[in-house]
């Protein structure tokens, strides 16, 4: 070692500053091997849960049941228990059902667009990220389900005709809304599955025989293996990552037709499509790191989720609370230049000086002032640093959600029903419950289901590559070091 | 002395590293074999060709899935919410549904309103091909089925862990007891075992 650090300033001093070449960041840490990583993955299900497990699942599964008993409450009572009066018709429930939504889109974002650019580094992320998809879709359906206020009508959603005949309204946003947000669950269920399949047989070879054992043998539908079965899979994963990619994207931007195709002033924009797929994507990674960083802590992961994943993460972040800080500019600009006074006094209410301008200092600070700690490096390695901004974005994206939807409503285009919303306990014991739901769901992926895509993360260890070694620079990819092959320095050397 | 029946499914041979399980179906690849496929805990990059394995036809089953997605929003949004089918002479195609068109927002009921149906008309495509492509995916590997004979053996087990195998079946036209045995030795193979299953 002592050795390599010596020389590795002379190979810098040959070439006359030319710049050296790395070895790639290993994506796993410490060489482990394949039966370290089934085993330290398959250990999460298999063994006892730490305590922490319970102490989160206790809380989780009570506020699960206060959600429940709130909608109970609502049911039995009637939406007026609700916050919400003319003209602020949309207010929390439907701030939180763009806020679990768009937390959704940073998992499909990991699992399909990541896989399309080739980015390796999402293995050891993307399962987790999936599984948050599909819980925060769960949490988000909630909201739309209750507040068509008749909660028993909401068959009415589906293309069924009622009982004259009459189809639902296709040309309403809506309705659009329905089929994008109903398609995004059913196609993220099945990405999320095809990706499990392979991991259900490695739990299902390790289990013995009992209930556990038909269990996941069941699901992982005797799968073997086999490089013919691998061959379709590889392209029905490819498929479906080709599929989800402009899905998501559309299912924010269908969210997004929900205000923009209104004639409301601060809704009406075509700006809303981009701004809000940035903004879901920006809520998401920081949601996938708040929940990523303590998993990877207890369970002791540090080797597959490493401070690159973490640093990586950031990055995007920072990239997106960037486009959302120039989104938050652009729509003031588009007021002022628009030269419509309802449309600029909107803008003036939010920020400057309307009954909620406290929403907007929160959205703003926290959305765009506070990501931008991630210029330097040293605080995309701080784990404490990270988790504070990603708590700041959590909380930022919904105050966000609120701006759009309350306190544009608050002052709409009568003076005379101006009113300022006040949430009520049912609502914000809602939002609370869903939360727990959220978490509980999560806990239980966390027991029975490999928290980490096991072939996956095995598929990009350097010994998977069948010639990795053939140019005998162990390690060290081929497309690196051609054309100059001595400028090469070994990461240790160089460090 | 036992009475029960068995069949030769096929030898299994067990090699070390994905390097060697490689470099060993180069080796069955050229020998000739047709019924054979290599095991192991991950895709393999390249693995199809040194098996000599045919692209999938998924892609095509996946892309008639999404067209027919496509019809279905068409004609779902166009029979109920306008008057075209009507319009062109095919009123039977809309007393089928009995339909209503919904005149708000001032969007017209003729099929120049057809921009608004494109969102529905997108997403049932993409459900529809994800469904085509979780179906033909399990028609075309043949999956699920509730057992195979590859899972009597001990060692098989390890294929999603650690282990990395070859397996030629006795269905195979060129395939002998004591040919393939020594051929999978001569190519590496370790553990060469003759894998049976009961009927």
């Amino acid at each position: 070692m002592s050795e390599a650090v010596a020389t590795a300033p002379h190979t810098a001093d040959t070439h006359s500053g030319a710049p050296r070449i790395l070895d790639r960041e290993p994506l796993v840490l410490n060489q482990r091997s394949y039966s370290w990583i089934t085993n330290r993955i398959c250990g999460i299900v298999e063994n006892k849960q730490p305590s922490l497990w319970w102490l989160l699942f206790i809380p989780s599964v009570l506020l699960t049941g206060l959600m429940v008993f709130c909608f109970v409450y609502l049911i039995s009572t009637g939406v007026g228990v609700w916050g919400q009066k003319q003209p602020v018709a949309w207010a929390w429930d439907i701030t939180n059902f763009v806020f679990w939504i768009g937390i959704g889109h940073a998992g499909t974002l990991i699992s399909a667009i990541l896989f399309l650019t080739r980015q390796k580094w999402r293995t050891s992320v993307n399962r987790a990220a999936e599984a948050m998809t599909l819980f925060a879709v769960m949490c988000a359906g909630l909201f739309p389900a209750f507040h068509v206020g008749r909660v028993w009508m909401v068959w009415f959603l589906a293309p069924v005709p009622n009982a004259n005949a009459i189809w639902q309204n296709f040309k309403s946003p809506l309705l659009w809304d329905v089929f994008a947000v109903s398609t995004y669950f059913t196609v993220s269920v099945i990405f999320w599955y095809i990706g499990l399949i392979p991991d259900l047989a490695t739990l299902r070879d390790r289990c013995k025989p009992g209930l556990k054992k038909v269990l996941y043998g069941m699901f992982a539908l005797g799968w073997r293996g086999a490089n013919r079965h691998w061959s379709h899979y590889e392209t029905a994963y490819m498929l479906l990552a080709a599929l989800s990619t402009p899905l998501v994207l559309s299912v924010h931007s269908v969210v997004s037709f929900d205000f923009a195709t209104s004639v409301v002033p601060g809704w009406h924009t075509t700006i809303f499509p981009p701004y809000f797929v940035a903004g879901a994507i920006f809520g998401g990674f920081a949601m996938v790191l708040t929940l990523m960083i303590p998993v990877s802590k207890i369970y002791g992961l540090g080797d597959l989720i490493t401070p690159k994943h973490i640093d990586n993460m950031a990055k995007i972040i920072l990239l997106t609370g960037t486009i959302v800080g120039y989104a938050y500019c652009m729509e003031f600009f588009m007021a002022y230049y628009s030269a419509n006074k309802l449309e600029l006094q909107t803008f003036q209410m939010r920020a400057l000086h309307g009954p909620s301008i406290w929403a907007y200092i929160f959205m703003f600070s926290f959305n765009v002032f506070a990501p931008q700690l991630f210029w330097y490096r040293p605080f995309r390695h701080n784990l404490w640093v990270v988790m504070f901004v990603c708590m700041c974005v959590n909380a930022g994206m919904w105050f966000e959600r609120y701006v759009i939807i309350a306190t544009t409503l608050e002052r709409h285009l009568v003076p005379g029903s101006w009113r300022v919303y006040e949430a009520t306990w049912v609502d914000k014991y809602t939002f609370l419950g869903t939360f727990g739901f959220f978490m509980m769901l999560f806990l239980l992926f966390l027991r029975f289901l490999p928290v980490i895509a096991i072939g996956e993360v095995k598929g990009v260890l350097p010994q998977s590559n069948p010639h990795h070694d053939d140019h005998g620079k162990d390690g060290v990819q081929e497309e690196d070091l051609m054309g100059y092959p001595d400028r090469h320095v070994p990461r240790e050397a160089a460090a | 002395m036992s009475t029960t029946l068995k069949r030769v499914h096929g030898f299994l041979a067990e090699f070390d590293s994905v390097k060697d399980l490689y470099h060993a179906a180069e080796h069955v690849r050229d020998a000739g074999y047709q019924r054979w496929d290599v095991h192991s805990p991950f895709p393999i990059h390249g693995m199809d060709h040194a098996m000599g394995v045919k692209r999938s036809k998924l892609p095509w089953l996946v892309f008639f899935g999404g067209m027919t997605g496509t019809c279905v929003a068409f004609f779902l949004q166009t029979i109920t919410q306008t008057t075209f089918w009507s319009d062109i002479g095919l009123s039977f195609l809309q007393t089928l549904a009995e339909t209503y068109p919904t005149v708000v927002q001032g969007k017209p009921t003729h099929i120049w309103t057809l921009p608004a149906f494109f969102p529905v008309m997108f997403e049932l495509t993409i459900l529809f091909s994800a469904f085509t492509t979780l179906f033909g995916l399990m028609g075309l590997i043949g999956l699920p089925r509730l057992n195979h004979p590859l899972f009597t053996s001990k060692r098989f087990g390890k294929f999603s862990d650690d282990g990395f195998f070859v397996c030629i079946e006795a269905r195979d036209p060129k395939f002998s007891q004591e040919g393939t045995k020594s051929f999978l030795e001569k190519i590496g193979g370790k553990n060469v075992e003759l894998v049976e299953d009961e009927i």
